[in-house]
């Protein structure tokens, strides 16, 4: 059977200096599997954002990597707002962040577009007042 | 894989096998085997920390001789701006200079004025190289920085500057100029640098982005600072020998060498830690509207160096103090041009990611592994204490995967092994063989039959006798409890005791 690798980790909410751990941590593992640096830098670009939009949006969550040979699905399950609108939301520049996730340099409504970019596919589940998962694949 | 070598040894002698290098090294490359660190080659940046940290001073650097000199007719020194920032009495870089001349070299060539020159070329070619890169331009100056974005930050290797060193630029220039000045042939002229670190002495006798060494020589500037110490005090007034200024100058500390280029939307962060933090944060793209970012291993930047003398918060403190001195014209200054094209000024050679974190190259192989260390590491008390001569409990699992360490290297996992062979060993010594048992059921009666005695003797009406199998410590109340409780047994007793009654 094929080898397969797991990682969870809690997203804490308003805690914007820790988030990114989880990002790096994936990181190291990945290098230590020998994934391409192109794959890496995608997933920790994506990882990242994503646990950055759970701190703004939906006070907090679980990012969980599953690694394998030839991908990597990474799925951040947050029980937030949920979002109302999924296409506006992928829109570069929209965002609903609260001023404070402004002041401090976030926000700035290019997370979703970010993580899509990053990813070969990116599945979004939401429902408003109950909670969003992002499911992204990331293929090596 | 090509052989590396490095600035940074140990003095086997000195080192206790202490944890204390282990634990801060930033590449995880030291152990702890048979009571003494071992560095693992490949893994090592010369950093320079282990160095900082040893206190039994077992960690040292390996750099050349001043004898080394002699071998030269003629003799350029390369002193590194953070030089000027050692001594208390040194009212002006010329002093410096001039001690320099006095100790044995023939001409100085100032890296400040090369750094001015490196500084130049930064600023022209940044706008360019953003258009590229979605990230910062990181600087190529510490080569300490230059290994561990090799080894730990793939993703990064093409946001170096791909320029050679103040340093190296310093050491091709003043070669020329020795020539051109001498007529001597280019192996009578031995240029030495004044280094502040082991990783500048590696760097430059092993380079890894230019395929020739461009020094003879790398000097340590604790050795040389005793000689200079005395030769400064022979100077009343110096000659101008100065070319360098502020802008050069400043490149001894954190910051210097952003504020030479003018740059402004730069970050300046010195000690390997905060480095390893900021440029993972540039790898998630944290930090994309920084232009220029200049990273130094050592705190404080250069001043910070293992192989400086004074506090560098003192040196920094002077060396601002100098550069301030220094007449303002000289900022201008640089390279000559006609000596060194602009094209010297780039590597030869390109940075390549040393992938020595992988696991194995055949990814199937590298994922059994991984999952392995994550069961080991799950098993392992997770204090990162350091006594199984790993850095972490995860390195030791790691290793115990890679099949350089085992699990009974763990203090913790060793006590717990004890206690479960203490536990065997209990279990063990209680059990008795049956043939054990029929010998000690002879001896039992026996006591038995003096216990007996014993009652008759105290009046006490008692039935016990043997008290079967379970052991042949018992005291005649214990025989008793049993008895009484025990019917059967306390029967079959009564009926061994009952010929005697």
């Amino acid at each position: 059977m094929a080898e397969v690798i797991r990682h969870t980790w809690q997203v804490l909410a308003d805690d914007y200096s820790t988030a990114g751990e989880a990002s790096a941590s994936l990181k190291k593992v990945l290098k230590q599997l020998g994934f391409a640096a192109d794959i890496i830098r995608r997933v920790s670009i994506a990882m990242y954002e994503g646990e950055i939009n759970m701190v703004i949006h939906a006070n907090g969550g679980t990012a969980s990597a599953e690694i394998s040979e030839d991908r990597i699905t990474i799925t951040l399950a947050d029980s937030g707002p949920g979002i109302p609108d999924v296409g506006l939301a992928m829109k570069e520049g929209y965002s609903t962040a609260s001023d404070r996730a402004r002041s401090l340099g976030f926000g700035a409504g290019m997370g979703l577009p970010n993580i899509k970019r990053c990813s070969d596919d990116l599945k979004i589940e939401t429902e408003v007042g109950v909670g969003t998962t992002l499911t992204i694949t990331i293929l090596a | 894989m090509k052989q590396v070598t490095h600035s940074v040894t140990l003095e086997t002698d000195k080192c206790i096998g202490c944890i204390n290098c282990i634990k801060k090294c930033p590449t995880e490359a030291i152990r702890v085997r048979n009571g003494k660190a071992t560095i693992m080659s490949d893994r090592c940046i010369d950093c320079g920390e282990c160095i900082r940290v040893c206190p039994q001073h077992a960690k040292k650097a390996v750099y050349d001789p001043m004898c080394e000199m002699d071998r030269f007719k003629y003799k350029v020194a390369l002193p590194a701006p953070t030089l000027y920032g050692q001594f208390k009495f040194a009212q002006d870089v010329d002093y410096v200079l001039a001690a320099l001349l006095d100790i044995g070299f023939d001409d100085v060539y100032e890296v400040a004025l090369a750094a001015q020159t490196i500084s130049d070329h930064t600023a022209e070619v940044l706008p360019e190289a953003k258009k590229i890169l979605r990230d910062p331009l990181i600087s190529s100056a510490c080569p300490a920085i230059i290994k561990l974005i090799s080894i730990r930050f793939p993703e990064l290797v093409d946001n170096v500057m791909k320029v050679i060193a103040p340093v190296e630029l310093a050491a091709i220039a003043a070669r020329r100029e020795a020539q051109e000045k001498t007529g001597l042939p280019p192996e009578d002229i031995g240029v030495f640098f004044i280094s502040p670190c082991p990783a500048k002495v590696t760097a430059l006798k092993y380079p890894l982005t230019y395929d020739k060494p461009v020094v003879d020589g790398v000097l340590s500037m604790k050795e040389v600072y005793g000689k200079l110490i005395a030769a400064l005090d022979k100077i009343d007034e110096p000659p101008r020998l100065s070319t360098a200024g502020f802008r050069g100058i400043g490149w001894a500390s954190s910051g210097g060498e952003s504020r030479a280029m003018g740059e402004e939307l730069f970050i300046a962060v010195d000690g390997i830690q905060n480095v390893v933090k900021v440029l993972d944060e540039v790898e998630t793209q944290k930090l994309h509207h920084v232009q220029f970012i200049e990273l130094n291993a050592c705190p404080g930047g250069c001043v910070g160096g293992c192989l400086t003398v004074e506090n560098p918060y003192v040196a920094r403190t002077r060396i601002t103090r100098l550069s301030k001195m220094v007449k303002p014209e000289l900022d201008k200054n640089g390279v000559d041009p006609l000596k060194v094209a602009a094209s010297e000024v780039m590597w030869s050679n390109t940075l390549e990611y040393q992938p020595i974190m992988m696991l194995d190259a055949d990814r199937g192989t590298a994922m059994r592994m991984m999952s392995e260390i994550e069961k080991t590491a799950a098993t392992l008390p997770g204090l990162d204490c350091g006594s199984c001569g790993a850095p972490s409990c995860h390195a030791l699992a790691e290793d115990i995967v890679m099949g350089i360490a085992q699990e009974g290297d763990c203090v913790f996992k060793l006590r717990e092994r004890m206690q479960a062979l203490f536990d065997e060993m209990m279990k063990v010594q209680a059990y008795m063989p049956p043939t054990f048992g029929v010998r000690s059921a002879e001896t039992e009666e026996e006591t038995a039959e003096k216990d007996l005695e014993e009652e008759k003797n105290t009046g006490t009406a008692g039935a016990a006798g043997t008290a079967g199998m379970t052991g042949s410590a018992e005291t005649a109340e214990d025989a008793e409890a049993e008895a009484g409780s025990e019917g059967s047994n306390g029967a079959n007793g009564s009926e061994g005791a009952d010929p005697e009654k």
